[in-house]
């Protein structure tokens, strides 16, 4: 499998970054940097990071099944994260998110029919002080209202 | 950067350069006396060291409360293992955004704490792991680190002291339990983030099985003052038992909710009503939860001359935690701020033991069959008795977290359950939207 050039530097840095015979750390720091520039973690990706840290595919499969922000399938290019947890329920953070599945037409974890968004109902994101808040892709977003988060969403279907 | 405006009640110690042009950048941490803890940990012995952090009675921050000073001296500093440094970066609990301002505004900061442990027990290598969603801060952290080392701060030999020092950022990718120290291990080991049973605790058997200091990043932010104005200074910003400040995140029903450094023993009511600048629109305080989502919620009745410190705290059988505050007005739902707790913990629950695994689950349904007017009056009494059940009966606290929580709520507001009885409607929602 072939990367950009930035991201074998990265790999090459991650191999680097454990005592010797523990390249198997890197294992999770390589599937969110490579999940970056492929979208997702794919069949091939698993048998590519298996073999750069000495792993069998299935020690990867069983490893990247246990986090929820490494996902098998593609997600939208802009994927909408919104925390209804504690401290941004008591900001309305439930209804925002109702608002959001509306405006998008879609529910958790899913994607729009032209891959451009999707959402996803996630718990605390550690943005509780400036609550609501959302994330878009790695992007916070604070004190989110229904009409911010409109604007927000229509400004990036215009960039498409 | 991300800071709200400074309250004059805060005690600016590891936030003293924020609001400053460029915080996170070498120059301007040097400029301000930044490394001089390092330097003169460099001319002690670690036993000084270690001295000086027990006497600034500095405890962990991330939720527990141990004593730094003593973990630090469980290390055996003559193993001949290598011993590894390790900060907690993986802030989840809910209500709890400290460690990212921390980080986001003077990363410089924490780099100089983890050198001074490095110090104290003889390590040369250390790891900040970050949760995955804080992914610009990894940035900022590799920025930082990448400063540090081409001004000679981190890597061989650092500033002539004949000390090695070596930094990695390490991302996580999703998982509140891998800020449980045990399972975080387990996650920097490139595993599933699942406990570990101790003893060995991590002083003796951490990072790859050896000799491991893993502490909260705020902890290691507190560490630069100790060293550079000494044990005593910090000590006495705050109370007997525990010294310096804490950052402490007002969140929820407060007009102004915020990430504020207050002395340990702040009285609680002057921290709503002039810190946080009252409650919201002028309503009454229902429920206040002192350090994340975790923590038995306390009533306005029990608030009266509480302070946030552990001992007081803990007098009110709470816990001061992680500083995460979650305040709650009169028009909250308790029972569905009971839920929306539970969901939360259903869903970080690592499977691994079976009291957490079925214990949240089976709350998150009683709950949600609450919410939406079809509890039975037994179920009530169901609902303490499973999370009783829960109590100290899994390898990590996650079930504990789930179970004090509930529990609290249940005795407490009592009176809510009883009135979502019968199909009634929730009160707080006369719409009958359930959608936690």
């Amino acid at each position: 499998m072939t990367f950009s050039p930035q991201l074998e530097a990265r790999f090459e840095k991650l191999l680097t970054s454990y005592p010797p015979g523990r390249q198997r750390s890197a294992m999770i720091p390589m599937l969110m940097y490579a999940q970056d520039e492929l979208g997702c973690v794919s069949d091939e990706l698993i048998d590519e990071v298996a073999r750069r840290i000495g792993v069998t595919p299935l020690q990867v499969n069983e490893v990247l099944t246990y986090y929820s922000m490494l996902h098998r399938k593609p997600l939208g290019k802009y994927h909408v994260q919104v925390c209804t947890n504690i401290s941004c329920l008591l900001y309305d953070g439930d209804k925002l998110y109702e608002h959001a599945c509306k405006k998008l037409g879609i529910t958790h974890k899913e994607v729009t029919a032209d891959g451009q968004f999707s959402i996803e109902e996630v718990e605390c994101m550690g943005a509780c002080s400036w609550a609501p808040a959302i994330q878009i892709n790695y992007d916070f977003h604070h004190y989110v209202t229904p009409e911010k988060l409109d604007q927000l969403l229509d400004g990036l279907r215009k960039k498409q | 950067m991300l800071f709200n405006e400074p309250h004059p009640l805060e005690t600016r110690v590891l936030t003293r350069r924020f609001g400053k042009p460029d915080t996170a950048a070498i120059e301007g941490y040097l400029a301000d006396d930044g490394y001089q803890g390092f330097l003169k940990a460099a001319k002690m012995t670690p036993e000084q060291i270690i001295e000086q952090v027990k006497i600034s009675n500095l405890r962990g921050r991330g939720g527990a409360g141990f004593p730094t000073g003593m973990k630090w001296s469980f290390v055996p500093r003559t193993s001949p293992k290598p011993k590894y440094i390790v900060v907690n970066g993986d802030e989840s609990e809910p209500g709890t955004c400290k460690d990212r301002v921390l980080i986001e505004n003077d990363p410089h900061q924490l780099i100089e704490g983890v050198l001074i442990a490095g110090l104290a027990v003889d390590a040369h290598a250390g790891y900040v792991y970050i949760r995955g969603e804080y992914r610009y801060l990894i940035d900022v952290m590799d920025k930082a680190i990448a400063e540090a080392y081409a001004k000679g701060w981190l890597g061989k030999n650092i500033q002539g002291t004949g000390f090695d020092f070596d930094l990695y950022t390490h991302t996580g990718a999703g998982a509140y339990e891998c800020g449980e120290e045990s399972a975080l291990l387990e996650s920097l080991e490139g595993k599933r983030g699942i406990p570990r049973i101790r003893p060995p605790f991590p002083a003796v058997a951490g990072a790859f099985q050896c000799p491991t200091i893993l502490n909260n990043v705020e902890t290691f932010c507190a560490v630069p003052y100790i060293l550079r104005e000494g044990g005593q200074a910090f000590a006495d910003l705050g109370i007997p038992k525990a010294g310096g400040t804490k950052m402490t995140c007002l969140t929820g029903h407060v007009n102004r909710p915020g990430v504020y450094e207050l002395k340990l023993g702040f009285p609680v009511k002057q921290m709503i009503e002039e810190v946080g600048g009252g409650m919201r629109n002028g309503k009454k305080l229902k429920a206040f939860i002192p350090g994340g989502s975790s923590c038995p919620v306390l009533t306005a009745s029990e608030l009266e001359g509480a302070n946030m410190d552990y001992d007081s705290m803990a007098a009110r059988k709470t816990m001061l935690g992680s500083g995460g505050v979650i305040i709650m007005d009169e028009d909250t739902c308790m029972v569905k701020a009971a839920l929306r707790i539970m969901r939360f913990y259903a869903h970080e629950s690592c499977g691994w033991c079976i009291p957490c695994r079925e214990g949240t689950t089976w709350l998150k349904k009683i709950l949600t069959r609450f919410h939406e007017g079809q509890g039975t009056r037994t179920d009530i009494n169901l609902i303490g008795d499973i999370a009783k059940n829960m109590l100290g009966r899994t390898f990590c606290p996650l079930g504990d977290a789930a179970a004090m929580p509930t529990i609290s709520i249940v005795e407490k507001f009592r009176d809510e359950f009883e009135d979502h009885l019968n199909g009634k409607p929730c009160a707080y929602e006369p719409a009958g939207v359930v959608t936690v």
